[in-house]
């Protein structure tokens, strides 16, 4: 199966965080044939291990986490209206006019709505609708609401991918686009030889808590761990500074939650094979699974690349297919390149 | 339960400062399992051995809001910081206690709106006239709760501290309640859960559960013009789905709603937008631990008034003892 | 002195080398064995009978890294933990490991506008000057990722007080070597940890290697004994003696071990006072929540202006934390145990 067809197909399904293993049964069917061994957690993380060869084999650990945000239902109200809250951080302001599905008894299709603007006072119209005054209109009767819907159910955004000028926009591209390049690493390493043995980890719960990397890290026990997440892709009026140009490379990232000598490693690893790449400084937090897998029981070296993805949490993110490749041609050429001298470099001198 | 309720309220024990509670939570629990241990961070661990079955340890916290006091002044005027989120609007002109049963008045500095109030400017008022004198009472460090009055009027109550002596009651009469149970059932009495849901994770960690149940307060919806929560004073034990801390493993869940339904016991589900419990902790321990919580509704939550209803806690007990009964579903 | 030795050198947090060396160099021949753990902690074991202490102190101090070059050469930068964007217009820094100076100016007043002087200045809107005359130039000198601390010198100040950067928590470093000077009938534990600005990042896995049965945090901590706060809001005082705390934003500390303290205080006429506020967290926050839970306290010297290019600490304080410590490991040697 090709990369891009694999993405369009798991970007499609739905997965909020908390409620992921529709999407890892997919994965878990699709990366099946690349892996020798899978298993899943207490966290509902999809472990899975491809061995390398050679003796006293390093433990290595990928981690791109496969849920994606979206709401809940909090309450369904007398007149039949479904009130929510967020699931992971959803900017209330892309949600009016958005078409969603609730995931109760059987999928219902609805709309949140929002007062028109010929009702609304001036003073209103300033100010954004929080969250708990938005509300899902399903069409359908309270009674009948009722019996296919009650307090706790997942609700996702309803959105299909589509193409866009070599682009591929749609919903859950954070982090999925990671779980693809996961899918691409493991392709080229089955035409490789690597002596690293590589746990591929489709991880559960990022948006909300990074509990899927904190579990799965310390059962793994890895012995350097690399995350694959998404970056801000450029957009006007946002400082360029702060983002990163689509279709030029994935990013690479240095700072306190990364061990130089991976941000090296991947650094050299791009420009000797000359694949097309970015930089990134995070002085602090890089808000991915590397920050929770960097503090695992006795530290763990950990780097992070990222997919540059414009409009970031909202149901048209967008990224270059391109970028995705490349992402996971690096990572397999890197892990595959990792012998005896890289480990040892990994100490701090 | 309700004289249980009333003893296990009145107690005290801040956060950071849980020895009065800890000692009547022991004895009471005593009786009814095979051991008893004090962990490194305080955390009480009573285990009642099964027969073979899975490790389950059901947590509720032992700690409550406060405040403590920082600074003596030359009048006599204590300073404080608050220990936990006690909102200080609740504390204004309002009676507090310290651990040694003397009581204080708490006021502020002058302001022209409540919107300035802040801790900073607050003090509690003991009627000392000067440092010496007060120092004969309390010393900087000290930790004081709310008056401890307790009220009931048929299952309605309203105390100090439901959150969490609600649930440490509901485990100390879950423990009385179950009989030839086959799992190995731990009962966590923690510390500092006000604090960032502290004691937990060491509790957790050194116990590594096959499962973990929390039993903690929830807010509740049916108040005028109140929070968006299906949740009501009432209607039954709350199965949580998702709070700020964990979205509870779903076969967990699962398993305690059919079990409701099978033997009747009242329950309505929870989605809490703010607020944690124990079981998030739990859930990230060590490879991770299937987690879930069964709530106390409860009005007016970290005021001095809070409000539970013992029906709710009832099921709870229910809840929890038909659940254990099972082969826990997981 | 190792005081103004371990000042002057520059630790952010994820680059803390050259603190690191030094510390390796003074604890060499102290310590049975040491080594880096993979976050670049500095860890080390003395002894092998007895409860296994820890002593832990951080290495990092907060600056500012490169994040990106401008057109006209200038560097911009985030700043790496916490720095009130106050304290930086007008200031120099050191560039990179061949600490090339640079400065972050502002605008003229003659060229301000009326009451632009009321706003503070935000950082995203600051750079540093490096005299770089192109953007390839600054870029050869300081590409994006590397380090920038304040060019303060380690200086006397009046009698017993001394000024300099990082007294958060080179102080805390310099009072542990001092301790470990001393011998003791324990297994000691110590560790200069990484990235405790940043959030704690390296205690949590420092004491997870190690497995203490307790452990002392020694700390540089906020001191705001001056005008403009109430006494009540005077964290703590200088001069004053070695800070002990009930609590901060990150832990409570084992009251047993407090109690110890003072008392050991009191007995011996080592100075120490209590810290009069809650906020603020350090190292302990996350060793206490290690593994099976580890009974913590924090003994630190109080330095005035934290986090700024210049702080101020009192030697005395200093020899009080050193004492109080001290005492507090014979203590142990002599059965004291922290259970409740």
């Amino acid at each position: 199966m090709e990369t891009k067809e694999f993405l369009m197909e798991i970007v499609s399904l739905n997965g909020v965080s908390g409620f992921e293993q529709p999407v890892q049964d997919a994965v878990e069917k699709h990366f099946s044939p690349l892996v020798d061994e899978i298993r899943r957690d207490a966290l509902g993380n999809l472990i899975m291990l491809k061995k390398g060869c050679g003796k006293d084999r390093p433990r290595v650990m990928l981690a791109a986490h496969v849920d994606e945000i979206g709401l809940m239902v909090t309450r369904v109200d007398e007149r039949g209206f479904v009130r929510f809250a967020a699931v992971g951080g959803v900017d209330q302001r892309t949600l009016p006019g958005q078409e969603v599905i609730i995931h109760g008894m059987a999928d219902v299709l609805g709309v949140i709505g929002q007062k028109p603007p010929h009702l609304m006072s001036p003073k209103e119209r300033e100010k954004t609708v929080p969250m708990d005054e938005l509300y899902i209109d399903t069409g359908l009767s309270p009674d009948r609401l009722k019996e296919q819907v009650s307090s706790g159910d997942p609700i996702t955004l309803r959105r299909k991918p589509t193409e866009m000028q070599g682009m591929i926009t749609g919903k859950a591209m954070d982090d999925r686009a990671g779980t693809a390049v996961l899918f691409e690493v493991l392709k080229e390493l089955a035409r490789m030889n690597h002596w690293v043995d590589v746990y591929a980890v489709s991880t559960t719960q990022e948006e909300v808590s990074l509990g899927g990397a904190i579990t799965s890290t310390y059962g793994i026990m890895p012995d350097l761990g690399i995350a694959v997440d998404v970056t801000h892709g450029d957009m006007q009026g946002v400082p360029e500074h702060k983002t990163y140009a689509l279709d030029k490379g994935p990013v690479i990232t240095q700072g306190g939650n990364i061990h130089p000598a991976i941000y090296q490693g991947l650094l050299k690893m791009a420009q000797d094979r000359s694949l097309p790449y970015q930089t990134e400084v995070a002085p602090g937090p890089t808000g991915t699974d590397a920050w929770a897998m960097q503090i695992s029981r006795a530290g763990v070296p950990t780097g992070l690349v990222s997919i540059p993805l414009r409009y970031m949490h909202t149901s048209v993110e967008t990224l270059a297919l391109k970028d995705v490749i490349n992402a996971g041609r690096l990572l397999a050429y890197f892990l595959a390149s990792i012998d005896p001298d890289f480990m040892e470099g990994l100490k701090w001198s | 339960m309700i004289d249980l309720l009333q003893r296990l309220a009145t107690s005290h024990g801040p956060s950071g400062d849980e020895g009065i509670i800890r000692d009547v939570i022991s004895q009471e629990i005593s009786k009814h399992v095979d051991e008893v241990r004090t962990d490194a961070l305080g955390n009480l661990i009573a285990t009642k051995r099964g027969s073979g079955g899975r490790r389950v340890m059901l947590a509720a916290h032992m700690d409550e809001i406060g405040c403590m006091l920082t600074f003596i002044d030359e009048k006599g005027y204590l300073r404080f910081s608050t220990v936990g989120g006690l909102p200080v609007h609740y504390l204004l002109a309002r009676p507090v206690r310290f651990k040694n049963g003397l009581l204080g008045s708490v006021g502020t500095e002058k302001i022209e709106h409540i919107k300035e109030l802040a801790v900073e400017k607050m003090f509690i008022d003991i009627g000392a006239g000067s440092r010496q004198e007060a120092e004969k009472h309390v010393s900087v460090g000290d930790l004081v709760t709310y008056f401890p009055a307790f009220y009931n009027q048929g299952t309605r109550v309203i105390s100090k501290a439901m959150d969490d002596r609600a649930g440490c009651c509901v485990l100390i009469k879950v423990a009385e309640q179950l009989k030839d149970c086959a799992h190995d059932v731990h009962f966590c009495f923690t510390v500092q859960e006000e604090l960032g849901l502290r004691g937990a994770r060491t509790a957790a960690f050194a116990l590594s559960p096959d499962v973990g149940i929390a039993v903690d307060v929830t807010t509740t919806g049916d108040t005028p013009k109140g929070i968006t929560m299906d949740v009501s004073l009432g209607k039954g034990a709350a199965i949580k789905v998702m709070d700020e801390s964990l979205i509870s493993h779903p076969r967990l869940r699962q398993a305690l709603v059919q079990v409701a339904r099978d033997r009747g016991i009242p329950y309505q589900l929870e989605v809490l937008v703010r607020g944690g419990t124990d079981a998030g902790v739990i859930q990230i321990s060590k490879e991770g631990i299937p987690a879930g919580v069964i709530s106390i509704p409860c009005r007016y939550v970290h005021s001095g008034a809070e409000m539970v209803d013992t029906g709710d806690m009832q099921a709870a007990v229910n809840l929890i003892c038909a659940y254990l009964a099972t082969d826990l579903g997981i | 002195m190792v005081l103004k030795k371990l000042t002057e050198a520059s630790g952010i947090p994820g680059q803390e080398k050259e603190v690191r060396d030094i510390l390796k160099a003074e604890i060499d021949g102290l310590v049975d064995r040491y080594w880096v753990d993979p976050l670049g902690n500095l860890l080390a074991v003395r002894g092998d009978r007895g409860p296994r202490v820890m002593l832990a102190a951080h290495m990092d101090e907060v600056g500012l890294i490169v994040t990106h070059i401008d057109q006209k050469g200038g560097l911009r930068f985030s700043k790496v933990g916490g720095i009130e964007d106050q304290v930086l217009v007008s200031k120099r820094v050191l560039v990179g490991k061949d600490r090339l100076p640079g400065v972050i100016g502002a605008k003229p007043v003659h060229l301000q506008n009326h009451g632009e002087r009321e706003h503070p200045i935000k950082s995203e809107d600051m750079y540093v000057d490096i005299g770089a005359k192109s953007r390839e130039e600054a870029e050869k000198l300081a590409p994006p990722g590397t380090a920038m601390v304040f060019d303060t010198c380690y200086e006397a100040l009046g009698e017993r007080i001394v000024k300099a950067k990082a007294l958060d928590d080179r102080a805390g470093c310099a009072a542990l070597l001092e301790v470990l000077k001393e011998e003791y009938e324990l297994t000691l534990c110590v560790a200069f940890t990484v990235q405790e600005e940043l959030g704690l990042r390296g205690a949590g896995v420092a004491a997870y290697a190690l497995m203490p049965d307790m452990a002392v945090v020694l700390e540089g901590t906020t001191c705001a004994d001056t005008p403009g706060a109430e006494e009540n809001e005077w964290s703590s005082q200088l001069g004053k003696g070695a800070v002990l705390s009930y609590m901060d934003r990150a832990s409570v500390s084992n009251r047993r071990m407090i109690e110890e303290m003072t008392r050991l205080g009191r007995e011996q006429g080592i100075n120490y006072q209590f810290k009069r506020t809650t906020a603020g967290g350090n190292d302990a926050g996350r060793i206490h929540l290690t593994r099976e839970g580890v009974p913590t306290a924090s003994v630190s010297i109080p330095c005035r202006y934290i986090h700024s290019p210049v702080s101020v600490m009192s030697l005395d304080d200093s020899d009080s934390v050193v004492a109080l410590v001290k005492a507090f490991l014979k203590s142990v040697e002599g059965g004291f145990l922290p259970n409740d």
